[in-house]
């Protein structure tokens, strides 16, 4: 595959199921290397994305190659290429970690020691020979990590990868993550919790009811949604100074500091005029959260689309 | 094919895990012991050899318990792993649903082997081991009474897997593995018995009535062991059926062939369409 071509490609993909339209009219591509979260609510269309970039199901129009190839050929050649993690995962509880994770490494082609490094890569490793039934959940989810890394993957898509992991493992694994894509694997993760997606993807795909709301990275989104920056300012003494009092929005948050919305553009005006005030003892800058920038696009949904990075 | 084989080595993994195989040759063996030291013991006064005695009780044992035995462990092998959501993360690696349907239909038919071979061949081997005097015509007709058996299982291994590809709820697949075993196993000999009497030789003829036995797997079955070998036919009973009718070993174990490999396939053709 040349370096050049997008990993994953969809052009107008539609997928229904009987009257449900879970996908509508989705074009995004996804170069190689990349890291992407797909963000939306339960029922906006996540999962079965991945299942058309997997194959699993075919679009009901539209078109999508995922590594240059139509998934749904189902060439075994690409599928050992894709790993995919999906949303609460299972296994069945009578077979050891091993031998389930010898299992899918030999259809990938790769050896049991393979499986037996990827086991100890996820921390399961004292695990490994206890059965999966006696796992506990973010065990399964590890297990099921591996399952997904094992066989140097081009492509990653990963359903909720982190419910379930402990806040080390998290780290460990955004930390996986970007050295799979600095070594050009494409990561698509879908995720609810944003926040922690701030600083560990590229770009956010916002999905609604089926419908691509936003494409383009966090500064874009954020520059596009023009969401007010929050200015928290705590005071010398218990009374704002008048030019701050007599601004829209002024609210109270403690017996000594202040928050204040502000657009953007006045922004830097706003912090030298509190800077030099003695009045102002500290200043805090809170941009918009990803929460706030996704209820913001849900919200504008139908009207304005995202840019297209 | 390798994969199917590593899903027919993962099935195998998991019916000695779930206690199955263990289950089905301890339950096998113990009938099998039971009614070859209980049906060896007339044999001295009417003449027939220990192990002919042994291979028409056995096998009219197998008629009933191996169905049974492949109906339980098959009907769950698809649509049991659809819900518990395990199909889907097999389905995105690199192998087609053939291989799927194919490996689970290898893996469960060696469970059946095993059981079967091990627990017959424990009653034979402990008739021999009692000092019976077997001629190799008993023994190769024992031979291939466990072949046959196995080869009943597998049919109705397929059966059950086709029930498993067409359903959308394992409750579902149970009730129908239920339906067929009954069907198959007690109410088709039955139905075909009070037709033959009701009609009293009017309108079915004997090509009819073959027809009829082939349609069952369980009679193509019957009729290769217990009237199709010979010298067995007296002991059996069914020498009436057997000598009435055109159907050879060869067209029978023709008919328990296509009876494994026509609900496969089936059953392949329905998954292969399903979404998912």
């Amino acid at each position: 595959m040349k370096a050049d071509i997008p990993a994953v490609q969809l052009e107008r993909v539609a997928k229904r199921y009987g009257a449900v339209e879970a996908v509508r009219d989705v074009s995004f591509s996804l170069p190689q290397g990349g890291r992407v979260a797909l963000v939306g609510h339960n029922g906006a269309g996540k999962t079965t994305l991945m299942k058309l970039m997997l194959g699993l199901a075919r679009p009901s129009a539209g078109r999508l190659l995922v590594l240059g190839r139509d998934p749904s050929e189902g060439a075994a050649e690409t599928r050992r290429r894709i790993g995919w993690l999906p949303e609460s995962v299972t296994f069945n509880g009578a077979l050891t970690g091993r031998e389930i994770l010898r299992f899918f490494a030999r259809l990938k082609g790769e050896n049991a020691a393979a499986a037996d490094a990827m086991l100890d890569r996820v921390g399961l490793a004292e695990a490994a020979r206890r059965r999966v039934g006696t796992y506990s959940k973010g065990m399964r989810q590890r297990l099921g990590l591996a399952q997904a890394l094992i066989g140097a993957p081009r492509a990653l898509l990963l359903d909720e990868p982190t419910t379930g992991l402990d806040p080390e493992m998290r780290q460990g694994l955004y930390d996986i993550l970007a050295g799979l894509s600095g070594a050009g694997t494409t990561v698509l993760l879908s995720s609810h919790a944003l926040e922690e997606l701030e600083g560990r993807v590229e770009r956010v795909v916002i999905l609604d009811r089926g419908r691509l709301v936003a494409d383009g990275t966090l500064a874009e989104l954020r520059a596009l949604a023009r969401l007010p920056v929050r200015l928290r300012l705590t005071l010398a003494g218990a009374t704002p100074p008048d030019w701050l009092a007599s601004a829209g929005g002024l609210r109270r948050i403690a017996a000594r500091a202040v928050e204040i919305p502000c657009a953007p553009e006045d922004k830097m005006a706003l912090l030298r005029r509190a800077a030099e005030d003695p009045a102002i003892t500290d200043i805090e800058l809170q941009a918009p959260t990803l929460d706030e920038l996704y209820a913001h696009f849900l919200r504008g949904q139908g009207g304005e689309r995202g840019g297209t990075a | 094919m390798n994969a199917a084989l590593l899903v027919a080595g993962k099935e195998v993994r998991e019916g000695v895990r779930n206690r199955w195989v263990i289950a089905a040759t301890l339950l096998l063996a113990a009938l099998a012991l039971t009614l070859a030291f209980l049906g060896a013991a007339p044999a001295g006064r009417v003449g027939a050899s220990a192990l002919d005695v042994v291979v028409v009780s056995l096998s009219s044992l197998s008629i009933f318990l191996l169905p049974l035995i492949a109906l339980l462990i098959s009907h769950d092998a698809v649509v049991g792993e659809m819900e518990r959501g395990t199909m889907l993360l097999l389905l995105s690696y690199p192998v087609a649903r053939w291989q799927v349907l194919g490996g689970k239909f290898l893996g469960q038919v060696a469970i059946l082997a095993v059981a079967t071979v091990s627990g017959y061949g424990a009653a034979g081997a402990a008739l021999a081991v009692a000092g019976h005097d077997v001629g190799p015509e008993g023994w190769w007709a024992f031979a291939q009474m466990i072949g046959s058996s196995v080869l009943l299982g597998a049919a109705f291994v397929a059966l059950g897997m086709l029930a498993s590809a067409l359903v959308r709820d394992r409750g579902t697949a149970a009730g129908i593995a239920v339906g067929l075993w009954l069907l198959m196993v007690l109410i088709w000999d039955m139905a075909l018995l009070g037709l033959l009497v009701a009609d009293a030789g009017e309108r079915i003829t004997a090509g009819m009535l073959d027809a009829a036995l082939l349609l069952n797997p369980a009679d193509a079955y019957r009729l290769l062991n217990l009237a199709g070998l010979p010298g067995l036919g007296e002991l059996s009973g069914m020498a009436g059926v057997a000598e009435g009718t055109a159907l050879g070993p060869p067209v029978l174990l023709a008919a328990l062939l296509a009876w494994v490999l026509v609900p496969l396939a089936a059953a392949a053709a329905v998954f292969a369409r399903r979404e998912l």
